[in-house]
């Protein structure tokens, strides 16, 4: 088996190496050029660099939005000779850079894998699982029980399985990030850097075409959608969490416990962040699903597709359960959630999710390097 | 459209880079049917204008993205100098005046403007940016041309003209017809002709045909073809044949579309040698933004057509970095080797140059006094010995930007025929550039000319078509 291990541990250090390679040369490209300025950071870090090593090449690669703009913009896009194609050589370094800085290393390849099927399968199976774990137990079909989820799965039975998972995905993420850091490191950030990169991140700024009409999809007309479905989706996944931890709070602080009454905060905040998560995926699908071929990297496909499905899966079968709640059908719809709750978690560290921090940790640096001056003196201007 | 239906085109556009949207866009607001054909395939629409990034205004005040003020009298004068006086002042000053007023109308269609570039301050005072550049510009238009209902043919390259008594009557493309009340000429001039540009050039007292040895800096379906054609048909001619806009291009650079990431910009830093390691020019002359585009001739008269920047370490991080990376090599003996010049040649080349070196106090921001005493021909500023490895060195050829040959042309953009303007022919762009422009070259100055007469042609062939135009007002 060595050599067989051996031979792939090449092949994959040979596709690092020449998806940061790639970047090199499109940026060495793009650095003669310039045009795109006005895009987006990715352009005015680029003219602080006369070269692009690895590090570099994850840093910026992790810049980019994959907007689009530049490449719609770009006189030497295909079929031009020069074949520079910003957003999809980024891309492809930033599946390298998510597999190359994760945390344990080895789990790097689930990257790859994490593909639509194998996280619906993985859903489908956590929820099927665990109705017939109720159904073993002569639980699944109940009197309308008024939402007393705890007489289906115990609290400290949930606290006790998403918890360490929860705690897993946040350490993995934060050592990959970190490596990410230390990749090719900026300097201290002052508090006006850490300000300028959250609203960045926030407002998703580099996706305004510079000009605040957006980014591409599926030609070079600029729209909002994709800023304004990615909200949606961002911003219903924070509400979620803050129902979670809202209800958190009432039960150890205040031993108030679940079900809580539909126009209670948790409940509120839930049901808001659950529409946006149907919104926000539903429409980001569609627009991945008519982006221009040449934006993304086909081997990303399958890694979108799955956040988008499992956030989206997730929300419908959250609301499905606060709608039925009281009825008979209670304990089999939580237990579909729940599955589709675990299979969210489990793949957060190795999915699309990452990006977001990544992207965070890389518009950071952005902010903290283009306040220092530049090393380069390119001559008269 | 089907082109036996053609007659129902009040305007037909010849061309699918700027002049011919600008006059496109201008014609369809005007209220007429437009048809436009672009001799390029979609994916290569806009001819020279997708490797542009700004246009020259004028402006009595900071703008949006201009800073300080650039009057019409100051505007005017640098067309002067840089013409040399090859330029008809009326047209000059309806183009500059035009630049004024015509960024609002851009917007309308979409384009978008963006401070000027890093690496061009110089330029932030007189020329906006298009954000995104060129491209993104032609492709704001062809989308506000789609939606306003502009019909569009792609990969239509145009043959002929049909031409009765100073009127357009019909273009052919191919084994089609298109009939219409007016016709633009906006296709650009005839730089991707291979065979023109050898002839213009002629063949040196070396017996080299020059022209063979240069690339094409834009696209390659400006063959002039409906230029020599109406010249043949008796419209009358403006600017020099045998000239045209030539830069020195990294000798990598494609054949086609190498664009603006080709120039190499650390000639000033150092020596340009010929292909018999002589040097042959003033390379600290004037600042690299005044002087690029004299390298362009001056490499075409050297043999093989062929120039080598050579820099030491010290030049390193001072210029735009090239597209493609240098030769590079830790004695100027290897770099001779590596560049294959004759290496005693250029090793008396460089130690001539580095004992001639005065060296003052080197800066790159102003004309400094570092030069060379004794030594012909000089360099006259920033001159410093090539001593500090690595070496480097970038091999130059001539690259053409565009050429001055047109099409005389009156303020309403009309065709001139035996010093008659056309009643129904118009024409914009760089096929008639050379009225305001009959040499030299001034950035950004070919989007105001394109843009200013694309807009009057579009309105002049719109009146046309209506029976409004009257070509002696």
């Amino acid at each position: 088996m060595r050599p067989l291990e051996q031979l792939a541990r090449d092949a994959e250090a040979l596709a690092a190496g020449d998806a940061v390679g790639e970047v090199a040369r499109q940026m060495q490209i793009c650095n003669a050029c310039r045009y795109c300025e006005g895009f987006c950071a990715v352009f005015q870090a680029m003219t602080r660099r006369l070269a692009f090593p690895a590090g570099d090449a994850h840093y910026l690669a992790n810049l980019c939005h994959s907007c689009g703009a530049c490449l719609h913009a770009c006189q030497y896009a295909p079929p031009h000779e020069f074949a520079v194609d910003v957003p999809r050589a980024m891309a492809r370094v930033r599946l390298r850079t998510y597999a190359d800085y994760a945390w344990p290393r080895a789990f790097g390849v689930f990257y790859e894998r994490s593909g639509l099927a194998a996280s619906l399968a993985l859903a489908f199976g956590l929820a099927l699982f665990l109705v017939i774990a109720l159904a073993m137990h002569g639980r699944l079909w109940h009197e309308p029980a008024a939402g007393a989820f705890y007489a289906v799965f115990p609290h400290n039975l949930m606290v006790g399985l998403f918890a360490p998972v929860f705690l897993f995905a946040c350490a993995a993420l934060g050592v990959g990030v970190a490596r990410f850091w230390r990749g090719q490191s900026p300097g201290a950030a002052t508090g006006e850097a850490m300000r300028e990169a959250a609203g960045n991140a926030l407002s998703l700024r580099y996706l305004d075409g510079g000009h605040g009409e957006g980014c591409n999809d599926e030609d070079d007309r600029f729209t909002l959608r994709r800023r304004r479905f990615h909200h949606f989706t961002f911003y219903g996944f924070l509400l979620c969490f803050a129902a979670t931890s809202v209800a958190t709070v009432y039960h150890y602080a205040f031993g108030w416990q679940a079900p809580y009454a539909l126009t209670s905060l948790p409940v509120l905040l839930g049901t808001a962040g659950g529409i946006g998560l149907l919104i926000g995926p539903a429409g980001l699908w569609r627009l991945h699903a008519r982006r221009h071929p040449l934006h993304d990297d086909p081997a990303h496909k399958g890694m979108d597709r799955a956040l988008v499905a499992l956030l989206f899966f997730t929300s419908a079968t959250g609301l499905a359960l606060l709608a039925w709640r009281e009825t008979g059908a209670m304990a089999l719809l939580l237990a579909v959630h729940l599955g589709f709750v675990m299979a969210l978690f489990l793949t957060l560290p190795y999915g699309k999710f990452a990006h977001g921090v990544y992207r965070a940790a890389a518009l950071l640096k952005w902010s903290i390097e283009r306040r220092q001056p530049s090393r380069l003196q390119l001559g008269p201007e | 459209m089907s082109p036996s239906s053609a007659t129902d085109t009040d305007v037909l556009v010849i061309g699918g880079g700027n002049a011919a949207l600008c006059a496109a866009l201008t014609a369809r607001e005007a209220g007429a049917s437009v048809l436009m054909l672009e001799s390029a395939p979609r994916d290569w629409r806009g001819g020279n204008s997708v490797h542009t990034r700004n246009l020259r205004c004028m402006h009595d005040a900071p703008q949006d993205v201009l800073t300080d003020a650039y009057p019409e009298e100051e505007f005017w004068q640098d067309l002067l100098k840089v013409t040399g006086g090859q330029t008809d002042e009326a047209l000059a000053r309806l183009v500059i005046r035009s630049s004024s007023t015509c960024r609002e109308w851009m917007k309308r269609h979409g384009v978008r403007f963006q401070p000027s570039l890093s690496g061009t301050l110089h330029l932030s005072r007189t020329n906006a940016f298009f954000m995104g550049g060129g491209k993104a510009l032609v492709n704001a238009y062809y989308r506000s041309a789609e939606s306003a209902g502009v019909a569009i043919r792609y990969a239509t390259p145009v043959d002929a003209l049909e031409i009765a008594d100073g009127a357009f009557v019909a273009a052919r493309a191919g084994g089609e017809r298109f009939a219409a009340r007016t016709c633009v000429v906006a296709s650009g001039g005839f730089e991707s002709n291979r065979e023109w540009l050898r002839e213009a050039w002629g063949r040196n007292e070396r017996g080299e045909w020059p022209a063979d040895n240069f690339v094409v800096r834009g696209t390659r379906y400006n063959m002039g073809v409906v230029l020599r054609d109406l010249i043949a048909k008796g419209a009358d001619a403006v600017g020099d044949p045998t000239q045209s806009h030539c830069v020195a291009v990294d000798a990598r650079a494609p054949l086609y579309d190498g664009g603006i990431c080709t120039r190499v910009d650390c000639v000033s830093l150092g020596v340009m040698v010929n292909r018999d390691g002589e040097r042959f020019y003033d390379e600290g002359e004037d600042f690299w933004p005044k002087r690029y585009a004299i390298w362009g001739r001056l490499v075409a008269m050297q043999p093989d057509q062929i120039g080598h920047a050579i820099i030491d370490a010290k030049a390193i991080g001072r210029f735009m970095p090239p597209v493609f990376p240098g030769e590079q090599a830790a004695t100027l003996q290897e770099l001779a080797r590596k560049l294959r010049l004759p290496e005693a040649a250029f090793m008396k080349t460089i130690s001539e140059y580095n004992a001639a070196c005065r060296v003052g106090t080197f800066d790159h921001a102003v004309l400094d006094d570092c030069r060379t005493e004794g030594l012909a021909p000089p360099k006259t500023h920033w001159a410093r010995p090539i001593e500090t490895p690595p070496f480097s060195g970038y091999a130059l050829k001539p690259g053409i930007t565009f050429t001055y040959l047109g099409v005389k042309v009156d303020r309403h953009a009309a065709v001139r025929f035996a010093g008659r303007p056309s009643g129904n022919l118009f024409a914009a762009g760089e096929v008639m550039a050379g009225n305001v422009l009959g040499k030299g070259y001034t950035a950004g100055v070919g989007m105001t000319i394109g843009t200013a007469f694309g807009r009057i042609a579009g309105a002049s062939a719109a009146q046309a078509a209506h029976g409004a135009f009257d070509a002696a007002a």
